[in-house]
């Protein structure tokens, strides 16, 4: 600890801060718009000036940066003195001369982090009278919008697009007072990270595309803390609401897993919540649709049918628990395929039965050498790249650190490290877009890597490798490190793929390094229907049905035919006596099910996920559809108990955590629906919210009862407690004085660090330490054919609920089969050619397109496209 | 008088050759400093206090001694010359590198071997076309010879050097800048610390000297530091210092002479005086970034300390001469428009602030000011003061707008009662 003096005010605070940090740390408003907390300081702004103190007998001082001067003992600042008070206002008033004012038509009104430090410094009189620049702003796609002429020039853009995120397509041009930053010619952003320019940006020089296209203020949105469902990773989330319609995704905070950032997918991928396709009313097939159709239901359920219910790894643990329940444990099915089970079973069993920990995704950047096997995972779980890339950084930092540079002193970093990259080895099938930072990479079928990977993880054990350079480079990296990481995945769907990379991983701890292991795997929630125990595949329940076509299923939140083949699927659907179906959205199975039950999304159910980590994390509705959509697991209880109205959440989870052990933690994840602070419940809307008694004046003058939450401690009104909730309760950020996302401080215990009340999520999943994991190399491979086939993955359209909203259907590629040139070579085959290939269920045909990182022997075929849906990787086949 | 700088110039301004070069004593100094460590080069070189002629004067063998030295040290160290002379007024360098190339490269040869440097690069002004050439002619000429390379003149110590050209911003001479920029990168300022002795050029240990500073380490090697400290006048550094003048002066010009001289001494003597029917009126002393001295200043001497005192900086050392059918504003104006323009953008009070003030003199020159632009100004002087911008532009870009605010104050109000101004004949 450092004791430092702050306005002649003593603060005991952690050593090798920066005073600005201290400060914000401390609750003190300073001023600032370049020092980010994830990116550190560079002094460019010069907004957080205060007046240092050599001793208490200097009187004059010496205007300084906060954010860049050391918080050491000793050290002696005043923030309210006059002179640096002043200057803080001069240097707004100089960084808005150019700045169009053009607050009533901005996006980012009402949540400008230039708003808020204009109004902290005092400013408040132009004197500038000249003409201001104009600049012409770009179109970068469909997810963030270009307004520069209200730039303000903090460079956080660029630093978090190039330095932080690795982008190359975009920069800073120009010099003075004409600097722009932007793209070097107008086109779409190509980073998978654009999104958090939104939010790095002070100002409204990038907003959120797709809020603008349905925007409302801050002040007006209902918004509850939500779980991104696009991936397995589960970053955290603040979903908002208007008019029934949800507006936008922003990062909610959690040092444990994405910090203050999202992927594109994540923050984008909302919009098919608000399409056209939702379900919205119970119908019965060729019915009259409404409330009946619930009651013929629950009639035909109290007929006690032969049932079996397909779960779903998205939807959530207490859907699919409740299923279970309804239909019994030994009748419940996990809607995916035999292969993605056993690989999704075989994480689940890596890592509660091995003796190597996983880290969170916010531990993933200290580790110091990174080896990747099998997965893409810019593609399938792009935040933990965004956390790979940082690692790749921390030992040519150590050298800066050996210069006594400061931790937060990132330009200076930056200018030690150049472009010198950590150990960072991949084997993979095809060139992934973390190649710019590895140090070796070697690509191969999934023999070749599994053979690659045991030859890695004995050269481990033995202490010396023998093989390609490739893997005595890797051996040799990983034993010199003090803290490997490996990371695979299932993007392979290859069960030996993922006990290979636990074997390294293994060999590791057994050498007594500080090994972590980190596995992609496909969904939300294929971790928690992983741990609900032994359940069969879909195979499993279509051969079932096959056998005894007297069946009721019931279906939730599958789409049968983005899971299976169509042939299966529509056998399996003729093949039941009757299909009920819980989902959220048109697809091609529900015109073939003899009811819909409309589940609500993330945005309109409560429920809880398991993240990849085998992290438990809880959601919240975000509003009350005025339809008929319910969690699904609250129609789920109504079917089960015969009833009118579900039982709240927080009965369901008593019954599930009773029911499955493993899960008993998830009890103290989040405060309990009777949580109050004083009598106050946590308000979804702020306390700005407009229009609460004219918003429906249309229909009725009388203000409507606001609807009731039995499942939480939120209201979904603007009433109750406005100050900091408790972690896993933050609906919006928001303090006095600071009305944009930089409000996060007001909310953590110390800038960058957790959240007051700990970050939320409770890790369920811990290893053995005495475990050991049963793998001896490659099993036999099965089928025919020269060429294996294997998925590859679209960050934009893999996802089969996000390339269903528009902004991310836009980036959604067509579907290619990639080859290696020399195999089209061979095979006389030219690119865009249409070319058919079979598979084990039928076959496709797609145009061909080559890339010379894929092996000779491997075909690639993009996981979840339109055309590709209901495909099970990976195949052999041959090429005619 | 001896000026080892200038002395032995062709005065048909061609370059010497190495050949010629050597017959006047060059590589002298480096052969003799190949017989020394690099610690008794380095502590000449502090004897014989030389100080940097960039405009900062910093004491060049104190700046050599924060590399790292010995075994622990990183391998790859470099030596810069900074040759990026755009300083309005400021003409020295060009004349160094044109007429005598080699001087350059030895003077860089030893200081790399004082510091243990491998690889060092010439950073030249893009316009300085013709001094690329013969750097260049000189460089092949110096591989030739065995001066640069591996195991120069079978010391076991290798060199090399490049030239490299800018592409011409003013921010390049900005040793930070210059580094980024050498390094392929946005010509920025970095902070510091940490110090380019520490992490440089490429994040290694880096000496980047002015170009005139170079070219005094030949002799200092040659004839020892007694001799050198024997050429000044002055008691803050030895040797000699090019001076030079601009504006209406009889004789303008770049002219060797004892480091110490008076003010006087330059003016009227070397620069010939004013030019007939023109009157001093002010002198900005060592390039566009230096406060205005006035008449009442012409006994001071021009060195580091004097300059200083009388509440300017001795800079490059290269006067600006304003007369007085000049107008003051119009000559801040031209320069704040100068500075404006080559702000990197970094730093807002640079970026913001330069254009603002240059705007507004604009407005008082055509007569559009305002009284309270005066206040403006001022506060934008205290606004850009040293240590609240990222780097020493915009201070020094204030040094003369801020100096002519005290000394040309009636000017001003002048220009912004009457709404024009009177130096315009038409």
């Amino acid at each position: 600890m450092a004791k430092v003096y702050i306005d002649n005010k003593e603060y005991e605070v952690p050593e090798g801060k920066n005073m600005l940090e201290v400060c914000l740390s401390l609750g003190l408003d300073l001023t600032y718009f370049c020092w980010h907390p994830a990116m550190d300081s560079v002094g460019a702004c010069r907004q957080c000036a205060v007046m240092a103190y050599r001793d208490e007998n200097d009187t004059r001082g010496r205007l300084t940066m906060a954010c860049m001067m050391d918080a050491v003992d000793g050290a002696r600042i005043s923030i309210l003195d006059d002179r640096s008070k002043e200057f803080r206002a001069e240097n707004i008033e100089s960084l808005m001369i150019n700045h169009p004012h053009d607050c009533a038509v901005c996006d980012e009104g009402g949540e400008c982090h230039l708003q808020d430090m204009t109004i902290m410094s005092g400013h408040n009189y132009r004197r500038y009278r000249f003409k201001k620049r104009t600049h012409v702003n770009q179109d970068l796609g469909p997810f963030v919008k270009h307004e520069m002429n209200r730039c303000i020039q903090c460079y956080r853009c660029v630093r978090f697009y190039n330095d932080y995120a690795g982008g190359k397509d975009f920069g800073v041009f120009a010099s003075s007072g004409r600097v722009f930053f932007g793209r070097s010619e107008e086109g779409t952003l190509e980073s998978e990270f654009s999104g958090n320019l939104v939010e790095v940006c002070p100002t409204g020089v990038f907003t959120d595309k797709t809020l603008h296209k349905h925007y409302t203020r801050k002040w007006d949105l209902t918004s509850a803390p939500s779980v991104c469902q696009q991936c397995a990773v589960g970053c955290n989330t603040l979903s908002s609401e208007r008019y029934g319609k949800i507006r936008r995704t922003m990062t909610r905070y959690n040092g444990d897993v994405n910090g203050y950032f999202l992927c594109d997918r994540g923050r984008f991928g909302y919009e098919y919540v608000n399409d056209e396709k939702r379900l919205t009313r119970v119908a019965q097939k060729n019915q009259t649709s409404g409330l009946d159709a619930f009651e013929a239901i629950k009639a035909h359920l109290a007929t006690k049918p032969k049932m079996i219910g397909i779960g779903s790894p998205r939807a959530s643990l207490e859907s699919n628990f409740m299923l279970r329940q309804l239909v019994g444990a030994d009748n419940f099915y996990l809607g995916i395929n035999k292969i993605e089970a056993e690989v999704v079973k075989s994480v689940y069993d890596v890592l509660q039965n091995g003796k190597v920990r996983t880290p969170s995704l916010g531990e993933v950047e200290n580790y110091d050498t990174v080896f990747v096997l099998g997965e893409d995972v810019t593609n399938t779980a792009p935040m933990i790249a965004l956390g790979l890339r940082q690692a790749s950084r921390t030992l040519p930092k150590e050298k800066a650190f050996a210069l006594k540079i400061q931790k937060w002193n990132d330009a200076a970093i930056r200018e030690v490290v150049q472009d010198d990259k950590g150990p960072f080895f991949i084997a993979t099938p095809y060139a992934t877009r973390l190649e710019d930072i590895a140090t070796g990479v070697h690509y191969g079928n999934t023999e070749d890597l599994v053979n690659t990977a045991m030859k890695v993880a004995e050269g481990i054990a033995k202490g010396s490798s023998a093989g390609s350079d490739f893997i005595k480079e890797t051996v040799e990296a990983l034993m010199a490190s003090k803290k490997p990481l490996i990371v695979s995945g299932s993007g392979m769907m290859s069960q030996d793929i993922i006990l290979a990379a636990a074997k390294i991983a293994e060999s590791l701890q057994d050498a007594g390094k500080d090994v972590g292991i980190v596995y992609a795997i496909p969904e939300v929630n294929s971790m928690g229907t992983a741990m609900m125990g032994n359940a069969g595949a879909l195979e499993d329940a279509m051969q079932r049905t096959a056998e005894d076509k007297n069946t009721t299923a019931i279906v939730l939140e599958t789409d049968l035919y983005y899971r299976a083949d169509e042939a299966s699927a529509t056998s399996f659907l003729n093949n039941c006596n009757h299909v009920i179906l819980l989902d959220s959205m048109e697809n091609s199975t529900t015109p073939m099910v003899d009811y819909i039950l409309p589940s609500g999304t993330f945005a309109e159910s409560d429920g809880t996920c398991v993240n990849n980590e085998g992290r438990a994390q809880r959601y919240y509705q975000v509003f009350k559809p005025n339809n008929d959509m319910l969690s699904s697991w609250a129609w789920l209880d109504m079917m089960i108990n015969q009833t009118t109205e579900a039982r709240p959440f927080d009965n369901i989870v008593s019954e599930m955590t009773t029911a499955l052990p493993v899960f008993s933690a998830i009890r103290d994840l989040a405060p309990d629906a009777d949580f109050r602070i004083g009598t106050q419940k946590i308000p979804r809307q702020t306390h700005r919210f407009s229009g609460r008694t004219s918003s429906a004046a249309n229909i009725s003058v009388h203000e409507e009862k606001p609807p009731v939450d039995v499942d939480s401690p939120l209201s979904y009104t603007m009433e109750g407690y406005h100050g900091n909730p408790p972690s896993a309760d933050i609906p919006f950020y928001w303090a006095p004085g600071w009305n944009s996302v930089q409000s996060i401080n007001k909310y953590q215990i110390e800038v960058g660090g957790p959240l007051h009340g700990g970050n939320p999520g409770v890790r369920l999943i811990e290893p053995n330490k005495n475990g050991t994991i049963q793998f001896n190399g490659r099993k036999d491979i099965k089928g025919k054919g020269q060429f294996e086939v294997l998925p590859s993955w679209l960050i934009y359209g893999s996802g089969e609920m996000s390339a269903q909203s528009p902004a991310v259907a836009k980036r959604v590629p067509e579907a290619v089969i990639t080859m290696s040139d020399k195999t089209m070579a061979s095979k006389g085959i030219s690119e865009h050619q249409l070319i058919k290939i079979s598979h084990p269920k039928g076959e496709i045909a797609l145009p061909v397109h080559a890339c010379s990182s894929v092996p000779d022997n491997v075909l690639l075929v993009p996981y979840g496209l339109k055309n590709t849906m209901g495909i099970q990787f990976p195949f052999n086949t041959d090429l005619e | 008088m001896e000026r080892p700088l200038t002395q032995h110039m062709k005065s048909d301004g061609t370059a010497l050759s190495l050949k010629e070069y050597e017959a006047s004593g060059g590589y002298e100094g480096l052969r003799k400093a190949l017989k020394m460590t690099p610690l008794e080069v380095m502590n000449l070189v502090k004897d014989s206090k030389l100080r940097g002629r960039g405009g900062a004067g910093f004491p060049t063998g104190m700046k050599w001694s924060f590399v790292p030295m010995g075994e622990d040290a990183p391998k790859q160290k470099y030596i810069v010359a900074n040759g990026d002379e755009m300083e309005p007024g400021t003409f020295k360098d060009r004349l160094l590198v044109e007429l005598n190339p080699h001087m350059l490269i030895e003077g860089m040869i030893i200081s790399a071997y004082a510091i243990g440097a491998s690889m060092s690069y010439i950073f030249l002004r893009w316009a300085y076309h013709l001094g690329a050439k013969r750097i260049q002619v000189a460089l092949d000429e110096a591989y030739q010879a065995g001066y640069l390379g591996k195991n120069i003149m079978g010391s076991g110590f290798d060199i090399d050097m490049d030239l490299h050209t800018s592409v011409g911003r003013y921010i390049c001479g900005e040793e930070t800048a210059l580094l980024n920029a050498l390094e392929g990168k946005r010509a920025n300022p970095r902070n510091k610390p940490p110090f380019p002795q520490v992490s440089g050029l490429f994040g290694k240990p880096t000496i980047v000297n002015n170009v005139e500073t170079y070219c005094n380490v030949p002799h200092i090697l040659a004839k020892g530091a007694e001799w050198y400290l024997s050429l000044s006048q002055s008691e803050g550094g030895g040797g000699t210092k090019l001076y030079g003048a601009s504006g209406r002066v009889k004789n303008p010009g770049v002219y060797e002479l004892p480091l110490g001289i008076t003010l006087r001494e330059l003016v009227e003597v070397h620069a010939g005086g004013m030019q007939d029917g023109y009157k001093l009126r002010g002198i900005l002393p060592g390039g566009a970034s230096t406060d205005f001295l006035t008449p009442d200043h012409l006994d001071i001497k021009m060195d580091f300390e004097e300059v200083a005192k009388a509440g300017s900086r001795m800079g490059t050392g290269l006067i600006i001469v304003l007369d007085d059918k000049t107008c003051p504003i119009g000559m801040c104006l031209n320069l704040e428009q100068f500075f404006a323009q080559e702000s990197c953008g970094w730093c807002t009070p640079c970026r913001e602030g330069l254009p603002w003030t240059a705007k507004l003199l604009q407005g008082i020159e055509d007569g559009q000011g305002r009284p309270e632009d005066i206040d403006i100004l001022s506060g934008q002087t205290r606004y850009m003061a040293p240590g609240n911008t990222f780097c020493a532009l915009a201070p020094g870009a204030m040094e003369p707008l801020q100096s002519a605010l005290k000394y040309f104050r009636e000017d001003f109000e002048e220009h912004i009662h009457t709404h024009h101004c009177k130096y315009q004949h038409h």
